[in-house]
């Protein structure tokens, strides 16, 4: 192991110009959510710390503050409970170019929405996934991954983990877990695909699979994504699409702000029962969504958002509305020097 | 008797494992040679690797954002290497958007 890591390629050495300088990056959002007639006000913080420490090391973490506000039965102000709680907090060892070494908390990465589409300035459509607690909750453990050219015209990445506890959703206890997940990427065609295995190492040996996939088409502004997932907690699927309106031959600068976007998804309950999947956030019977939202960009990291959705269930059909700003920010934490280049 | 794996021993067996195929990939020498993807790039000119990293940034981070303005090089060095880890992007994606989002 020890000549593995001597005998590693070091990875480019900075130039005073390019050595990283710690990072206080994150979003914020505020939105207000209509679900069934029921208003509420939810609004966020997640701050981002990067702190890189010589040319391979980074210690990064996520938190999140959500406050979720109502207004009580019977009128009232609006009021509710803020949630606190670290996402990841890690430490990444970049051995080589085809390995990165991760240990602490960390997101798992089953499917792609959870690793990198979570963020509420990233994402297309405010409300989650159906499927997006299946087998996402964050992993305290180790992890070894990495993205590497397998010719010109391939990339393969990777993520190998194991983590000894978990910090659960709603009051599931901890948990032991292994897992993966292998993806293709194919830069030419910007075609994306993956699949993910996670096996519980408690005393029912469960494994989950999902699969996801992804194109951005060079010619068109169109980003099409999709993630399916089968678990014993339930399984199911969303397919969303996001089409950049630039290319349409009037209106040309807000067009190239507006994003409409749509989604697709349907979940299948599991073997757990209906009281079960509600700690799992998961629906508590079989479920069909389909949204529509636009996304307007004010400026780089700043976007309007609004969206319609209807879900249908044999528990009932109910309007879901959201609207409201989603912003990310990045401030260094020491000297920069200037964009030569600047937008 | 148990004849189930521990979680230190799975830690064990994907570290291992992990070392071995790394150690493969890392007999290469050359501390800065070129390692992951296109070779050629090696003895491109500036402009090329400009051109070169600004269709690998938009085929990168067009995967999940929208792209993002300039931002100084120290800072971008870092976003890029947060990159490297969450994204996993390759380790020449990354030196090839860093020279054309900092130049």
């Amino acid at each position: 192991m020890s000549v593995c890591f001597l005998t590693a390629l070091p990875t480019h050495a900075q130039t005073p110009q390019d050595k990283p300088v710690p990072i206080l990056s994150g979003s914020i959002g505020t939105f207000s959510f209509v679900t069934a007639g029921q208003n509420a006000i939810n609004t966020q913080v997640n701050p981002v710390l990067l702190v890189p420490l010589g040319d391979r090391w980074l210690i990064e973490s996520r938190a999140e503050f959500e406050g979720e506000f109502q207004r009580p039965p019977g009128g009232g102000p609006y009021g509710g409970p803020v949630d606190k709680h670290v996402d990841y907090a890690q430490v990444d060892y970049i051995a080589n170019p085809y390995l990165t070494v991760t240990v602490g908390r960390f997101l798992t990465p089953f499917g792609i929405f959870n690793e990198r589409l979570y963020p509420v300035w990233i994402r297309s459509l405010q409300p989650d996934p159906l499927i997006l607690p299946i087998r996402t909750a964050s992993s305290d453990g180790g992890m070894f991954r990495g993205g590497f050219a397998v010719n010109p015209r391939a990339n393969v990445n990777y993520a190998l983990y194991v983590s000894a506890t978990s910090i659960g959703i709603g009051s599931v206890d901890s948990e032991r877990h292994v897992g993966g997940r292998m993806g293709f990427f194919l830069p030419g065609p910007r075609l994306e695909a993956g699949a993910s295995w996670q096996r519980t190492l408690q005393d029912a040996r469960r494994n989950a699979f999902g699969f996801h996939m992804g194109w951005q088409p060079a010619k068109v502004p169109l980003n099409l994504r999709s993630e399916f997932a089968r678990s014993f907690e339930g399984s199911g699927y969303w397919i969303e699409g996001a089409y950049r309106l630039s290319q349409v031959a009037f209106w040309q600068k807000p067009m190239r702000r507006t994003e409409v976007v749509a989604r697709a998804q349907q979940f299948f309950v599991g073997a757990i029962g209906p009281d079960a999947e509600a700690d799992y956030d998961l629906p508590g019977v079989n479920t069909r969504e389909a949204d529509f939202g636009v996304n307007y960009f004010l400026r780089d990291g700043m976007k309007g958002i609004f969206s319609y959705g209807r879900q249908f269930s044999p528990a009932g059909n109910f309007n879901q509305w959201s609207f409201g700003l989603a912003y990310r920010f990045l401030l260094p934490l020491g000297r920069v020097g200037t964009p030569s280049g600047a937008q | 008797m148990s004849t189930r794996l521990h979680p230190k021993g799975w830690l064990a067996v994907m570290f291992l494992t992990a070392a071995l195929v790394s150690s493969l990939f890392a007999g290469v020498p050359g501390g800065k040679k070129e390692v992951s993807g296109t070779p050629v790039l090696q003895s491109s000119s500036a402009g090329d690797m400009r051109v070169e990293g600004e269709r690998r940034f938009h085929a990168n981070c067009g995967r999940c954002h929208a792209a993002p303005q300039k931002f100084p090089p120290r800072m971008m060095a870092t976003v890029l290497r947060h990159m490297r880890v969450r994204a996993t992007i390759t380790d020449e994606d990354r030196r090839l958007i860093l020279i054309y989002i900092t130049q």
